[in-house]
């Protein structure tokens, strides 16, 4: 395994990311699709939602990626206001359009989900409406890094918003157990599930399979990014010269 | 002290910071932000009589009574130390039933009892096919959303 310092150089961090991509990319893609067929086919409905848990195989991984997504920007923030790491603000912004699409998947599937379980589309419980915060958040943080980027800042703003932005994860974690919300409590623990086996098993092959892609896309939003930024010094030479 | 330490601890007191906010706006906002009432927190607070409020808890078990006209709904909310009467008129979601969750929507009468203008079913965290469900059925509703 190469160092966090080893990744420092942005040519030694391409060599690894660009054949990295891919095999991250085709194996998230075949564990979403093994995961789905599983899901649709091979497991029993719920005794009292029916088929409409299958929901479950998608929302519950883009819930964990739109959460994880944040923890990613988090640590990048950090890895760049303590070491100066160079990557570290190429990889928040890599990450915070893909982390909002997953929070967006899962609201949207929420939404879908509660509507012939709960009997509605959406209601301002603690869950829900932490999570649509979350939304705004990135969408918030998306304006700013861009912003900054493009006024040749360093990604230090950026950075300072994505950690005061962590606020939220431990929200949205605890805000079934703390209040009640119409939003079921906790199903899977670190050593227990209340989800029964038979409908669980796809699920970790779906968090698996998601979470591959989901980094398969940083890593290309990543190489894009820092393409986009030598192409742009490039340019500045030329004029200059 | 490097400058580099001295940038970490920083970041690691902001971080501190940021979880203690959020533990913060938690445990503050545990009321106001509480999605519905339970009947004990009506018992013991009072009804709030004259607005819009939800009333939370579990239907109990061979309370639901469907009046004549066939529309109208009667059942009792319970949430283990307290109960609340509720009368709704309309169409129940598919997944009312007794000893599960629901949320009323609606106001409290003066009486204590609940007139529901909407009713939201809540599912609890457990899922599992129908046979095992119907092997274990009657018992595993009781240990629900609500006991916490």
């Amino acid at each position: 395994m190469p160092s966090l310092h080893a990744l420092a150089n942005p040519a030694r961090f391409l060599k690894i990311a660009r054949p990295l991509t891919s095999v991250l990319f085709w194996l998230g893609v075949a564990l979403i699709a093994a995961g789905s067929v599983a899901g649709l086919t091979l497991t029993p409905p719920d005794y009292l939602q029916g088929d409409t848990v299958r929901i479950l195989y998608i929302h519950v991984p883009a819930a964990w990626l739109g959460m994880g997504g944040w923890s990613g920007i988090a640590i990048s923030s950090i890895a760049l206001l303590v070491w100066r790491h160079p990557l570290a603000s190429v990889a928040a912004r890599a990450v915070a359009p893909v982390g909002a699409a997953f929070a967006a998947i899962c609201l949207i599937t929420g939404s879908i989900w509660g509507r012939p379980t709960w009997g509605t589309w959406w209601q301002w419980d603690g869950r829900l409406t932490s999570m649509l915060l979350l939304f705004f958040v990135y969408c918030g943080y998306m304006a700013l890094a861009r912003a900054d980027a493009d006024r040749g800042g360093d990604g230090r703003i950026p950075a300072i918003f994505g950690i005061a932005g962590t606020v939220l994860l431990p929200i949205i974690r605890y805000s079934v157990v703390w209040w009640n919300t119409l939003h079921q409590g906790q199903s899977i623990g670190l050593t227990r599930s209340s989800i029964d086996a038979a409908i669980l098993w796809p699920l970790p092959i779906m968090l698996v399979g998601f979470t591959l892609f989901f980094a398969a896309v940083v890593l290309m939003r990543m190489r894009a990014l820092l393409a986009r930024a030598k192409a742009e010094a490039r340019m500045r030479r030329m004029a200059r010269a | 002290m490097t400058a580099k330490n001295q940038r970490l601890t920083l970041v690691l007191l902001a971080l501190g910071a940021v979880v203690a906010a959020a533990l913060l706006a938690l445990s503050a906002l545990r009321d106001q932000a509480a999605f519905f009432y339970a009947p004990s927190d009506v018992k013991r607070d009072g009804l709030p009589l004259g607005r819009a409020v939800r009333l939370g808890g579990m239907v109990e078990a061979g309370s639901v009574r469907r009046a004549a006209d066939g529309v109208t709904v009667r059942f009792v909310v319970t949430d283990g130390k307290a109960t609340t009467p509720v009368v709704f008129a309309g169409i129940v979601p598919d997944l009312f039933r007794e000893r599960s969750g629901v949320v009323a929507e609606g106001s409290f009468r003066a009486d204590g009892g609940f007139v529901a203008s909407n009713l939201l079913a809540k599912h609890d965290e457990k899922y599992m096919p129908p046979e095992l469900a119907r092997t274990a059925d009657g018992t595993m509703h009781e240990t629900s959303t609500l006991d916490r």
